[in-house]
């Protein structure tokens, strides 16, 4: 059974003013999430993505469209509690602790003292918060209120834990701290479906990926594949003992060249030409040190079809 | 029902942690500090200036915690989206809107038993007669900060923070004339007149019904029936606003 189904999926919004058009937000969205992976829902900024995830914890309603969790409807109370929910940018309780804190959501989950007892402290020490766990979430950083706010969604051991942009705002450290738990939470079984804007992000920890842009899905699938499917790998040729301009068939091919003393760097745009150019090399008395495919990254497959959409982070700020 | 006593006593810790609570409960031991001292410088009505001071300043720190906090109790957690985390947890909507009503009253009784317990002591130290009538209105002030509490909570479930304080102390000035309202409608020539102070009437809450703290102050006993009466009669009004503010809670969108 799949995690999650979402099936043509719509949400429009009324404007607020009589005769101005409803703004939809999503346009007949449609998507899986299979038990045990890690999903990554990726597109820019206003594409639906926290959209979808509202309506998949049931704070908003569909406009049209089934979005069902574990083949329950989105919103059921009872299939609640075999999910974990971290929204964008989290506000929570300041005037509690971090132990009042997990304890009050996980008396919310059912949970009892007993078993909070000896949870809360587990918990704690899993996001490196166990030393604050005395400490009023007024006086936490963003950093620490994104941890605490992730062992919330932890407290009552769920089976599906749903994030939205779980790393935006995060420095370097954190982000590699949210990455590590979310792969522990993969290592447990557990199923991952997280919202992002930023690629890398995707890329290191995902098993599948889903790209929304303007409330539909542009295209899901494994990194991997779509990394490499349809789009034209480059090669990285690096040899030595040979001069590249004195070569013509080189020039002709590469598409770029760096040439440093004995050494050259030789890029061709795809592997059709591959032989020939080494070829060439050995011919001219050159050495080879190494042929890398390069396999393209969703960042080059997708820029093209979503920079209309504006608001993709492609740096690799982790 | 458990996660009901969940958001109740997290709302109770909560204003407890508020110190606006504290500073209220200051305010009213100050004016029954001053009610002591006009008290002084009169020699017939010492008991009822005492008393109306004190019943009064109950009731006005009441209707001060009811309406400014009440009107914050749904309204607050959507505009800082506290409401995400918890609506996504195993709990119905209505649960969570009962739960924050229950924990605000609870906030409510005890300030009240608080003020009420320093008010009794205060008489009790300047020799004054204690009648079970005191008891008696202080028990209707809680049934009208009750009603007062699911009137701002209804209003907070669909407009802003501002725009229901202006709709909660607004029925609250008219649910004290609302008797007034009627006399005037039985005088009027009108029919439009008519109309319009009797809709008035029957639809806005009389909490002129609630009001004994005139008679306490005279030491009249309050017959058991109308006390009962009018018990009943907040209570199944403020009732009555709990559902509608659960019922429109449902349907709104985060």
């Amino acid at each position: 059974m799949d995690a999650i189904r979402i099936e043509g999926l719509v949400k429009r919004f009324r404007s607020g003013w009589p005769g101005l058009p409803p703004a939809t937000v999503l346009d007949g969205l449609s998507l899986s999430v299979r038990e045990g992976e890690i999903y990554g829902f990726l597109g820019p900024n206003g594409s639906g993505k926290t959209t979808t995830i509202k309506v998949l914890m049931g704070l908003i309603r569909a406009t049209a469209g089934t979005a069902e969790i574990f083949g329950k409807p989105a919103g059921d109370v009872q299939i609640r509690r075999r999910i974990g929910f971290l929204p964008e940018a989290p506000y929570f309780y300041d005037y509690l602790t971090a132990e009042e804190f997990l304890t009050f959501y996980g008396h919310l989950a059912g949970m009892g003292r007993d078993i909070l007892e000896a949870r809360v402290p587990q918990l704690l020490e899993m996001v490196g918060l166990a030393e604050a766990r005395a400490r009023q979430l007024r006086k936490f950083s963003k950093g620490m209120l994104q941890r605490i706010g992730l062992a919330q969604a932890l407290i009552h051991d769920p089976e599906l834990v749903i994030l939205d942009e779980p790393m935006s705002g995060l420095d370097p450290i954190g982000r590699k701290q949210v990455r590590d738990l979310i792969l522990g939470l993969r290592d447990q079984g557990k199923t991952v479906f997280f919202s992002t804007h930023i690629i890398p992000d995707v890329e290191m920890i995902c098993d599948r990926v889903g790209v929304i842009v303007k409330g539909k899905l542009l295209t899901t699938g494994r990194v991997d594949d779509l990394a490499g499917h349809g789009h034209t790998q480059s090669v990285e040729i690096v040899c030595q003992g040979i001069t590249v301009g004195e070569i013509p068939a080189i020039g002709t091919t590469a598409v770029r060249v760096l040439q440093q003393g004995p050494q050259a760097l030789i890029v061709l745009p795809n592997p059709d030409r591959l032989e020939d150019i080494l070829g060439e090399i050995r011919k001219h008395g050159g050495r080879l040190i190494s042929v890398t495919p390069q396999k393209g990254s969703l960042e080059e497959l997708f820029f093209p079809s979503v920079s209309q959409g504006a608001g993709m982070e492609s740096g690799r700020r982790a | 029902m458990w996660p009901i006593v969940v958001i109740a006593s997290n709302t109770f810790r909560e204003n407890l942690r508020d110190k606006i609570l504290y500073n209220l409960l200051l305010f009213a031991v100050l004016l029954m500090g001053a009610s002591m001292l006009l008290a002084d410088l009169t020699i017939l009505e010492h008991y009822k200036i005492m008393t109306d001071m004190g019943l009064a300043a109950i009731n006005l720190v009441g209707v001060i915690i009811a309406v400014f906090v009440g009107i914050g109790l749904v309204s607050k957690e959507i505009e800082r989206r506290t409401i995400y985390t918890i609506v996504a947890r195993p709990i119905s909507r209505a649960q969570f809107v009962v739960g924050k009503y229950l924990g605000l009253i609870t906030t409510l009784v005890v300030n009240v038993l608080v003020m009420l317990s320093v008010f009794l002591l205060t008489l009790w130290g300047y020799h004054a007669p204690v009648h079970w009538v005191l008891v008696q209105a202080v028990q209707l002030i809680v049934v009208e900060l009750m009603l007062i509490t699911a009137i701002a909570l209804f209003f907070s479930t669909f407009s802003s923070a501002t725009l229901s304080a202006i709709f909660t102390i607004g029925l609250y000035i008219i649910g004290h004339v609302t008797t007034d309202l009627r006399g005037l409608a039985q005088k009027s020539h009108s029919e439009a007149v008519k109309v319009v102070a009797n809709g008035v009437y029957y639809l806005c809450p009389n909490l002129d019904m609630l009001n004994m703290k005139g008679q306490a102050a005279l030491g009249i006993a309050i017959p058991l029936s109308y006390q009962a009466l009018a018990t009943t009669y907040g209570l199944l009004y403020a009732g009555m606003l709990i559902v509608g503010a659960c019922l429109i809670f449902q349907q709104r969108d985060f």
